[in-house]
């Protein structure tokens, strides 16, 4: 079976599920990197050495920035003359619309967010999550290429063999793009809640903290959005001594307390962590929805009726501004960390 | 300036969703507008408030799909089309995508089509991508903000939108006619108001069946081979106490340390 | 005979629901223990249109129907009692009176800013010394020209401190042979100068809802603003409690139906001995009594919205649904803290102020001994309903919706 994998990156930032895509591909026969975009030697190198046979590279000025017109039509127009069997890319923002666009072009179907993939006879079968999560489908694909995007966390990565190398095959673009990048406004540290191994999350509760009396002179909202910062960087120290990403609630977001690329749930990221710390969360179902998948649910609320209990392993009733700190202080001792 | 708004009909977040038989069953778990498509709704409704124009709201379903396409007529929207037919007995996003194109086609001088990022059923989020694709029109997805410039109010010539993606936001432009998808920045939906209510509640809304807007059944691409119901997993809370925040925190961490997921 | 609820009643209720759920459920907890009214309650149900929900358009309303009312009533004390009590006195006791028996003018000047919730409005009739007996009423008006004088003090007011205009019953003939016929509405601009207001704490429910006390101290009252004739205030203020009663008959049954799921949520997931509580006969029993009460309940302010729609007169319908609706929701609350056992008794859960805001209206709008004797009076055929010179209009959809 011959598989394209698309190496989706951000600026040369390479979405790391894009490996795993690759790690799959290579279970199935032979797997060609295709990577777009301008000066993009570095990754070409990285892709050989998580062991692509091949690298597809369309390098072009034009694909410096990702529009979906002009990528979708280069990947379609590569699919068309070189007909590999599957296309799987990692499950982004980007991908989807990439993913989508490219199957209508080739005439056939797409399967978002793959949990689990398998070859029988010449099908994929592939497993997804569908109704948040609450049911599993295996669906099947008669078009051709079968095209997939696979959700982070859920293959393994393959090994990084840093003696690997190889040269890129560049192929034609096709710059048909119907929209213009005029910039960024915000630009936020990226935040990969998808790719995190742990993730500690703030919710309303952050900013409730008692005890703390903010700055002279802020107003109501400024008062709660400084409490809201106080608790966050609580949060925050807890993720860094676990080597966390910092995840948030809807309510956190909406309140202004931290940017929404934080946040987990249904209108969020959903995440699959191994560990998933719950600070202050109450735990709507558009939350649960986010997190439930976590191996290990801690949650930390001073509701002993908060839902979020329901899907924790363990719990604490009480104030997060006491016990986060604690069990950062905890976690350094008994990880052997310096404060 | 006509706008559509594309919506779909799934069972409520709330509802307890099983396999049965092969088939998904919510229950007795109502019925409801999309909640992304809600910001759809409003997104649409925004802009109509700015330039101007219309709203039509757009869905494929069944008869009970005029739900949610009255729960959008009582959000503001000016007239709602239901795209139903028998022989739509399964069918995949490409050609829900092909459908919607043509309905879109049908109801025609449309500038602007705006959809929910994904839907709570299937969740893909594709298929305002695979629409834009089929009609040949940009796709502006996950806009957090979309701001009509270059010319009239009356006939509006191109459009902003400010995208919320995972790195920040993005500034894109395009011309229109324009397919957008809309994430929850474009601000809460409002509630039905009751004028629209009492409107809603009355409207008749047109069936279109497949002759109508001249296809046939698309055949699916993918289809669904087997359905299960992920083993629930049973999770007891244990309460870690203790007599102070520096033992409860210990003991906490012992027991997160020893289920060795760090 | 039908029983079922048209689309337009079902989206009402929804989007109350929607409204109640969202914006009041992530704080009702913190302001009730705080004491203190959400800040933005009223404005927002103001802006919603759910303060004037049921009058026509051409009055600043939605153009619903009295049903609305109901259902709108029990959405919000599904969430929290405070929501409920400004339906009843902002709408109910006061705009709802006012459309009853105000004139064209009247209406023009007030009912439009009330039921487009830009002015809130409440209802004065009890003092510190006098609850149902009126003979025991000290508040006064004297007539000087084109005013009256008001003098005195109400008490146990619902958003006494919170309102811009107040429906007051006051005093006007001292030497009637009945005290009920020296009685005189008034509708009165609480910032007019003489009048000092405030709130009373202390109470043992509504926490987030602003109970006080209005003085008024030789307050001038223009002549167009008093309401109806002279000496028609008791009945005016008998209309008055017929509608504010129905608002709390359909709030109160919010309350027994948010009992009702609380309870059975937590007896499906607690356990003990090895299963969930719901598998015991004596928690079904509770729970069949309140999925019991919250049906009847339903169905006898239905009735009322019913009876209201039609313009017929419904006092005695409207006591059987107070009494009932309110006894039973303090039933049902009661009943859910003991399914909750220790949990329930403690604010981590809403039960407890479900039991505390239910207590209220079982005394206030007519005790249920009021109640009782209202309707042992209807049974004796010792009470019966003469006609008033000004009915409550007959719902009509063409007339409400322009």
């Amino acid at each position: 079976m011959k598989t394209f994998v698309y190496i989706d990156h951000f600026k040369g930032e390479v979405q790391p599920a894009s490996w795993e895509a690759l790690g799959v591909a290579k279970s199935f026969g032979s797997a060609s990197a295709v990577i777009f975009g301008s000066g993009l030697d570095a990754l070409t190198k990285t892709a050989f050495e998580f062991g692509a046979d091949e690298v597809l590279l369309a390098d072009d000025s034009a694909l410096t920035d990702y529009r979906a017109e002009a990528f979708a039509s280069t990947l379609s127009a590569l699919a068309s003359s070189r007909t590999p069997d599957l296309i799987l890319f990692p499950t982004t923002a980007r991908t989807r619309e990439l993913a989508a666009m490219t199957a209508i072009d080739l005439n056939t179907g797409v399967l978002v967010d793959v949990t689990a993939l398998s070859l029988e006879g010449d099908k994929f079968i592939a497993t997804r999550p569908i109704y948040e999560g609450k049911l599993l489908e295996k669906t099947v694909c008669s078009g051709k290429p079968v095209i997939a995007t696979l959700r982070a966390r859920a293959f393994p990565r393959p090994a990084q063999d840093a003696s690997k190398s190889g040269g890129a095959t560049k192929v034609e673009t096709k710059i048909n793009s119907l929209t213009t990048v005029e910039g960024y406004t915000v630009a936020e540290a990226v935040v990969n809640l998808g790719d995190a191994g742990v993730i500690v999350s703030g919710g309303r509760g952050v900013s409730n903290n008692p005890s703390l009396t903010p700055p002279a002179g802020l107003d109501e909202k400024q008062a709660e959005l400084w409490r809201a910062q106080q608790g966050f960087k609580l949060v925050g120290e807890l993720a860094s001594v676990l080597g966390g990403a910092v995840g948030a609630s809807r309510a956190a977001v909406d309140g202004g307390y931290i940017p929404y690329s934080h946040q987990v749930g249904q209108t969020g990221k959903v995440v699959t962590p191994d560990l998933y710390i719950a600070c202050g969360i109450s735990g709507a179902i558009q939350h649960l929805v986010g997190m439930r998948n976590a191996k290990l649910v801690v949650a930390i609320n001073k509701d002993a009726d908060a839902p979020i209990f329901k899907q924790a392993r363990y719990g604490v009733v009480g104030d997060l501004f006491a016990i986060v700190p604690a069990l950062t202080e905890a976690f350094k001792k008994k990880l052997g960390k310096q404060a | 300036m006509k706008i559509i708004a594309c919506i779909k009909q799934v069972p409520d977040s709330e509802a307890k969703v099983k396999a049965e038989n092969g088939q998904v069953s919510w229950g007795d778990a109502p019925l409801v507008i999309n909640p992304f498509d809600e910001y759809a709704v409003e997104g649409a409704l925004q802009q109509k408030e700015a330039s101007g124009g219309t709203v039509t709201a757009l869905c494929i379903g069944p008869e009970s799909a005029k739900e949610a396409l009255k729960h959008a007529l009582a959000m503001g929207a000016d007239d709602a089309v239901l795209v139903s037919d028998p022989a739509l007995t399964s069918l995949d996003t490409v050609g829900a995508a092909r459908l919607l194109a043509a309905a879109i086609n049908k109801i025609g001088g449309a500038d602007m089509v705006v959809f929910g990022r994904q839907t709570l059923d299937d969740g893909s989020g594709i298929t305002a991508a695979q629409t834009a694709r089929v009609l040949g029109w940009p796709m502006l997805g996950l806009a957090g903000q979309i701001k009509v410039a270059d010319g009239s109010a009356s006939s509006p010539q191109g459009i902003q939108v400010e995208r919320v993606i995972e790195e920040g936001r993005q500034i894109v432009s395009a011309k229109l006619p324009a397919v957008i998808s809309v994430v929850q920045s474009i601000g809460e939906p409002r509630y039905p108001s009751f004028m629209g209510i009492r409107k809603a509640s009355k409207a008749v809304i047109p069936v279109w069946p497949l002759s109508d807007i001249g296809l046939s059944a698309p055949a699916p691409i993918t289809s669904r081979l087997e359905l299960v119901t992920p083993p629930s997993r049973n999770v007891t809370c244990e309460i870690i106490t203790g007599e102070s925040p520096a033992e409860i925190a210990d003991k906490l961490a012992d027991k997160i340390l020893a289920e060795k997921v760090l | 005979m039908d029983f079922s609820l048209s689309p337009e009643h079902q989206m009402t209720q929804k989007m109350v629901r929607d409204f109640a759920q969202k914006e009041i459920g992530p704080v009702i907890k913190e302001y009730d223990r705080k004491q203190e009214p959400i800040p933005f309650a009223l404005k927002r149900m103001g802006e919603l249109g759910i303060l004037g929900l049921c009058f026509p358009v051409r009055y600043g309303g939605q153009g619903m129907d009295y049903l609305s009312l109901g259902l709108a009533c029990e959405e919000l004390e599904a969430m929290d009692t405070s929501l409920r009590v400004a339906m009843s006195v902002h709408t109910g006791l006061c705009s709802i009176n006012l459309f009853q028996w105000g004139t064209e003018e009247q209406k023009q000047k007030f009912l439009i800013p009330l039921a487009k919730g830009e002015k809130i409005g409440c209802g004065a009739f009890t003092e510190p010394g006098m609850g149902s007996d009126v003979a025991a009423m000290r508040t006064s008006a004297k007539r000087d020209g084109d005013f009256y004088i008001l003098n005195g003090e109400k008490m146990w007011i619902s958003l006494a401190s919170k309102a811009d205009l107040v429906m007051v019953t006051v005093k006007t003939n001292p030497s009637t042979r009945k005290p009920s016929d020296g009685l005189s509405t008034f509708i009165v601009d609480l910032n007019s100068p003489g009048v000092t207001r405030g709130d009373l704490h202390g109470k043992l429910g509504v926490r987030a809802g602003a109970t006080g006390w209005i003085n008024f101290q030789d307050v001038k009252v223009p002549v167009v603003n008093r309401i109806g004739e002279e000496g028609e205030g008791f009945k005016i203020t008998m209309s008055g409690f017929d509608h504010g009663r129905y608002t709390v008959a359909s709030g109160a049954t919010g309350i027994i139906r948010a009992s009702l799921e609380a309870s059975v949520k937590y007896a499906k997931t607690r356990q003990t001995f090895g299963k969930p509580i719901a598998e015991y006969q004596l928690i079904q029993e509770k729970i069949a009594r309140m999925s019991q009460d919250y049906e009847i309940a339903r169905l006898l302010y239905y009735q009322v919205g019913w009876l209201k729609n039609l313009g017929k007169r419904c006092t005695r319908e409207t006591s059987y649904s107070k009494k009932f609706a309110t006894e039973a929701s303090f039933g049902a609350a009661n009943e859910a803290i003991q399914i909750h056992g220790a949990y329930g008794y403690s604010d981590e859960y809403d039960v407890e102020r479900y039991l505390r805001n239910s207590k209220g209206a079982m005394i206030y709008e007519g005790s249920s001994e009021i109640q009782t004797l209202i309707q042992a009076g209807y049974a004796l055929g010792e009470r019966s309903d003469k006609p008033l010179r000004c009915e409550l209009p007959t719902y009509d959809e063409s007339y409400w919706q322009k």
